[in-house]
């Protein structure tokens, strides 16, 4: 019984612990963030490598899942007469979910393993000694750009995410499933509200604090040469993907109170 | 309080036991790692211009040491004064202002493996707010004329051998102009020729820019190439601290161990 208090405690205590790192790099890099220069060349750099490199991916996850959404809502729906509700449906369920957490989901598969393999490797093979040997602090040659153009680029590519799924829920009911277009559209626009998109957006933004933190964190603190590189970046991505999931919950309880969904 | 009872506190503070000509001066330093006690009580004065070569066995806290002195790792416990400031303590952001005066070169060159040489060497520039092309560029030649390397500036660190991705690590360390630079183990894993070049280069650098080196080394043909001093680190403390005659004079069994590489009775 000892023995399992004490590897549950110990648990308890790494989590705890992890948890306070992951939010004083969180702190370090925000006072960076005003307190020093920033390198704006780094920062469009990771812009590139965050926003522009995310596209296709994001085209691709939002298309097909605003496709297949549109579909199983339909199949579901037109057994009732509601085929035409499908659009509100779709819309107003990328908006606020789907949109945000898909888009946050590759963007971690994708970026955050990225970043945690570069500054692991970078920490494993002395080069963020050497940085720190020319006076040049890691959190803001390393952190900061990326912190930032991770909240730059997210909520770009929510938003895209959610205009490509739209479209594709739109061609799939209306040209493969015959959904009466104008009632589609005028039930789409009458149940999607700006505060839909509002929610959306912040919560891009939430995800991306998360990810760029939990991934940074797990590239600083790498260890044991080539096998600490593959070990942070697994566990980058597991506990960014995590994250995503147990905190788009309490987001959406805490969300919903201030933009309260449905048509009002 | 008077005048001069202020002045004397000032001074007491700076720590009266560090020689004002010591540019870096480390006191009762300790630090374990895990279970291990890596240094037990370092006490070592290096003084302004000199070149201070550390020898010692393998795993023996070279290096741990080396990375002590730019503050790369903290000690459990003791000081290290570096131009009469005790550098023990001090944020990453201050001790930044310290580093500026300590270049160090890593074991592998510790290079950023997504820059051209010529981005390596010119990286302190840049950090430091120049922005002329021109002139970064007649400094990095400068640069790659001192370590004999002009014409591979735009060569990416992979395409480096170990010899030339020290000596642009090296370049990289002093184009600010340090007043000290630390070596770690600058001939580990090169040929004779070519430490015997790194040998030449540090002297050269030493006579060049007045600085003052450090460097950790179990290479004693380097070491007698390059030393003013040598300090012998051993089982965490300096046992040994002379010139280079002193050290051949001394008949103690474990440094003529040392210095034949007899490893009878050493477990």
């Amino acid at each position: 019984m000892t023995r399992l208090f004490t590897a549950v405690g110990a648990v308890v205590v790494s989590f705890f612990t992890h948890v306070g790192e992951v939010v004083v790099l969180a702190a370090e890099t925000f006072s960076s963030i005003v307190m020093q220069k920033i390198r704006w060349r780094l920062f469009m750099n990771q812009i590139v490598e965050i926003g522009l490199r995310s596209q296709l991916v994001v085209v691709i996850t939002g298309a097909f899942t605003g496709a297949v959404f549109a579909a199983q809502t339909f199949f579901q729906f037109n057994k009732l007469g509601m085929g035409s509700a499908v659009g509100a449906v779709v819309s107003v369920s990328i908006c606020r979910e789907l949109g945000p957490v898909l888009t946050a989901l590759m963007v971690t598969g994708r970026v955050g393993a990225s970043m945690s393999a570069e500054i692991g490797t970078m920490k494993v093979t002395e080069q963020i000694d050497a940085l720190r040997s020319l006076a040049v602090h890691p959190i803001d040659y390393l952190v900061v750009p990326r912190a930032l153009a991770m909240m730059v680029s997210m909520p770009l590519l929510v938003v895209e995410c959610i205009g490509v799924g739209i479209a594709a829920g739109y061609f799939v009911a209306i040209g493969l499933l015959e959904v009466n277009g104008t009632y589609y559209m005028a039930n789409m626009v009458r149940w999607t509200q700006m505060r839909d998109i509002i929610m959306g957006l912040s919560k891009a933004f939430c995800f991306a604090v998360l990810i760029v933190f939990i991934s940074c964190h797990k590239g600083l603190t790498t260890r044991e040469g080539a096998v600490g590189v593959g070990k942070a970046t697994t566990e980058a991505v597991v506990d960014s993907s995590l994250a995503v999931l147990i905190c788009n919950f309490f987001l959406t309880m805490a969300l919903n109170i201030i933009f309260p969904a449905g048509y009002q | 309080m008077t005048g001069s009872s202020r002045q004397r506190q000032s001074v007491v503070r700076t720590e009266p036991s560090v020689p004002k000509s010591a540019m870096i001066a480390v006191r009762d330093l300790t630090k374990s790692i895990g279970t291990q006690e890596i240094l037990r009580g370092v006490d070592l004065d290096v003084l302004k211009g000199e070149t201070l070569v550390i020898i010692g066995r393998s795993g023996g806290g070279k290096s741990v040491l080396l990375k002590h002195l730019v503050g790369l790792m903290l000690p459990d416990a003791g000081e290290i004064w570096i131009e009469g400031q005790n550098i023990i303590g001090l944020s990453e952001r201050k001790l930044a202002e310290i580093r500026r005066k300590v270049g160090i070169l890593f074991q592998g060159g510790a290079l950023f493996d997504s820059m051209t040489v010529e981005e390596n060497i010119a990286f302190p520039l840049r950090e430091a707010g120049e922005r002329d092309p021109k002139v970064i560029r007649e400094q990095v030649n400068e640069m790659l004329d001192v370590i004999e390397l002009d014409g591979q500036q735009d060569k990416m660190p992979v395409n480096l051998s170990g010899g030339m991705k020290k000596r642009v690590g090296l370049a990289r360390s002093i184009i600010r102009r340090p007043h000290c630079v630390l070596y770690d183990e600058p001939t580990a894993g090169l040929d004779p020729v070519v430490s015997d070049s790194i040998n030449r280069l540090i002297r050269r650098l030493q006579e060049r820019y007045h600085v003052t080196s450090i460097v950790v080394t179990h290479d004693m043909k380097s070491a007698f190439h390059i030393a003013d001093h040598i300090a012998y680190l051993h089982e965490g403390r300096i046992y040994f601290h002379g010139t280079q005659a002193d050290l051949e004079r001394s008949t103690d069994p474990l440094i003529q161990d040392f210095l034949l590489g007899r490893s009878e009775g050493i477990p």
